[in-house]
């Protein structure tokens, strides 16, 4: 297993401030937007993303996170049951303007349960997907995000890994390609 | 631990802990679930569950069909008092004749001890024991064990009390394997004819004077009156049995400490407890029926997951 680091820590940190200034441009103070994570590896970007907004904007911004494991389309294609996470969404989303946060957009289909994960709790005014790593050319669904970190062209073999300070001790991207592909 | 370590349930006995707190973990997202705006999430939308009950239920019945509906199951029901079960056919057959039509689990509530286990080991589907006679009604323990796992914060370490037709009672005998097995220490109460003789050798403590027990536990668990059950009469009347074993307001208050009261349903009000009891703060009867449906699409849930394709 090759791995390569596609992002340092100052890069990191420079992606996730644009990330907080493109939202500010479209959504304003963030008095009619809330930022949903998508659980499990969502959540860290949301969380880091409310402290950027909340220290730039001054005032709170709400977030919620949401585990989309009962609406997954894989469910019985898998070894064993996939156990859940805890979804914490305490406000209305009715009319209000979400966007769904993800840590690596790849085949688009945890996008697409998660929009169905959302719409159980009320009916937005309107939906936007921010990912922070974008693996191109490997949609199997018409998804793609309105917001992105970076772009990375991989192969469906390799693995992408955002890692957190506040989990693994530093703040990376990694790039995990098996051996036998540089051969 | 992921994944339950037995392919049906058919009773308490048959599980570990691991697999009880798995259901406990699961089952709090989907109580998450059904009190959402949209009480419903598609992940079974390819099976098909058969409700057959060969016993009247109303409680069980409609709290599995829910569970399964908001699981986004097909369901199909039956009950044996319209069936060809009456013109002769065998369990097996009936069984069998329901699954050629494409079911993937059987939840069976049934007369008979043993039931479920016979028909797992004979059909091509995932069973659920919705109750077997007086074996073992494991839902309804497991519902029980998480609604004071809810109000207490954990089951070990506490106190249950059953208090009731312990002889007859399917719930008695997967509450005390449930509570047993996830740490909690448990009492049976009730007159000496309704206790069995050997119920000491599981490891439960038997008091046949309702303060006392009550004073000793944190949880009163008043079974029902199995009347139906009951083929010679275990206690003169029912009179006097409500005297010894009922439980009232008074005694409630009267004890140095606020316990826990539930019931399994359906209530005989005003014989095992009277009515200001069945509603006063310390009843989580209701809670028990609302937390029966997150915990039968726990167990529906993590046994779909066994289910080949």
């Amino acid at each position: 297993m090759e791995t390569q680091v596609i992002l340092n820590s100052r890069h990191f940190d420079l992606t996730l401030k644009r990330l907080c200034h493109q939202l500010i441009e479209n959504h304003g103070d963030f008095s009619d937007t809330v930022l949903i994570g998508l659980q499990p590896r969502g959540i860290n970007v949301v969380t880091r993303l409310k402290f950027l907004l909340e220290e730039i904007l001054g005032k709170p911004v709400q977030c919620g996170s949401l585990d989309i494991t009962f609406y997954r389309d894989d469910f019985r294609r898998r070894e064993r049951p996939l156990i859940p996470s805890a979804t914490n969404v305490d406000f209305v989303i009715e009319k209000k303007k979400v966007v769904l946060v993800d840590d690596v957009l790849f085949t688009g289909r945890t996008i697409r349960a998660g929009l169905d994960a959302m719409l159980a709790f009320g009916r937005p005014s309107g939906v936007e997907l921010l990912a922070f790593i974008d693996r191109r050319f490997k949609r199997e669904l018409p998804i793609q995000a309105d917001y992105v970190g970076k772009t990375v062209d991989t192969l469906s073999e390799e693995r992408v890994s955002v890692e957190w300070q506040e989990v693994e001790g530093e703040d990376k991207v990694v790039l995990f390609t098996p051996n036998k592909l540089n051969g | 631990m992921d994944n339950l370590s037995v392919n049906h349930l058919i009773g308490i006995k048959d599980v570990t802990r691991e697999d009880i707190e798995l259901i406990f973990k699961t089952a709090d997202s989907f109580k998450d679930v059904i009190n959402r705006p949209i009480k419903k999430v598609p992940s079974l939308r390819d099976i098909t569950i058969a409700n057959l009950f060969f016993e009247n239920s109303t409680r069980t019945r409609l709290s599995f069909e829910l569970a399964e509906k908001r699981l986004s199951a097909d369901v199909v029901n039956f009950s044996a008092a319209s069936s060809s079960v009456k013109k002769g056919e065998t369990l097996v057959d009936t069984v069998n004749n329901i699954l050629s039509m494409k079911v993937d689990m059987v939840v069976m509530r049934h007369p008979n001890p043993g039931a479920a286990k016979f028909l797992s080991e004979r059909v091509n589907a995932r069973v659920v024991n919705a109750g077997d006679g007086t074996h073992e009604h494991p839902t309804q323990a497991l519902l029980d064990a998480y609604s004071i796992r809810e109000r207490l914060g954990s089951v070990e370490g506490k106190k249950i009390v059953i208090v009731g037709d312990i002889l007859h009672s399917r719930v008695a005998l997967s509450n005390i394997f449930c509570l047993q097995k996830l740490g909690a220490e448990v009492m049976v109460c009730g007159p000496t004819t309704l206790i069995p003789k050997y119920i000491h050798e599981l490891g439960v403590k038997v008091e046949h004077n309702l303060r006392k027990a009550l004073e000793w536990c944190d949880v009163a668990n008043m079974l029902r009156i199995q009347l139906e059950r009951q083929d010679i009469k275990y206690f003169p009347s029912l009179r006097e049995y409500t005297m010894l074993f009922g439980l009232n307001k008074e005694m409630l208050d009267s004890l140095d400490k606020e316990i826990i009261v539930m019931h399994p349903g359906p209530i005989n009000r005003g014989v095992e407890i009277t009515s200001d009891v069945a509603d006063s703060k310390q009843s989580i009867i209701l809670n028990q029926v609302e937390n029966g449906v997150a915990v039968r699409m726990a167990v529906i849930y993590l046994l779909a997951g066994k289910i080949e394709r």
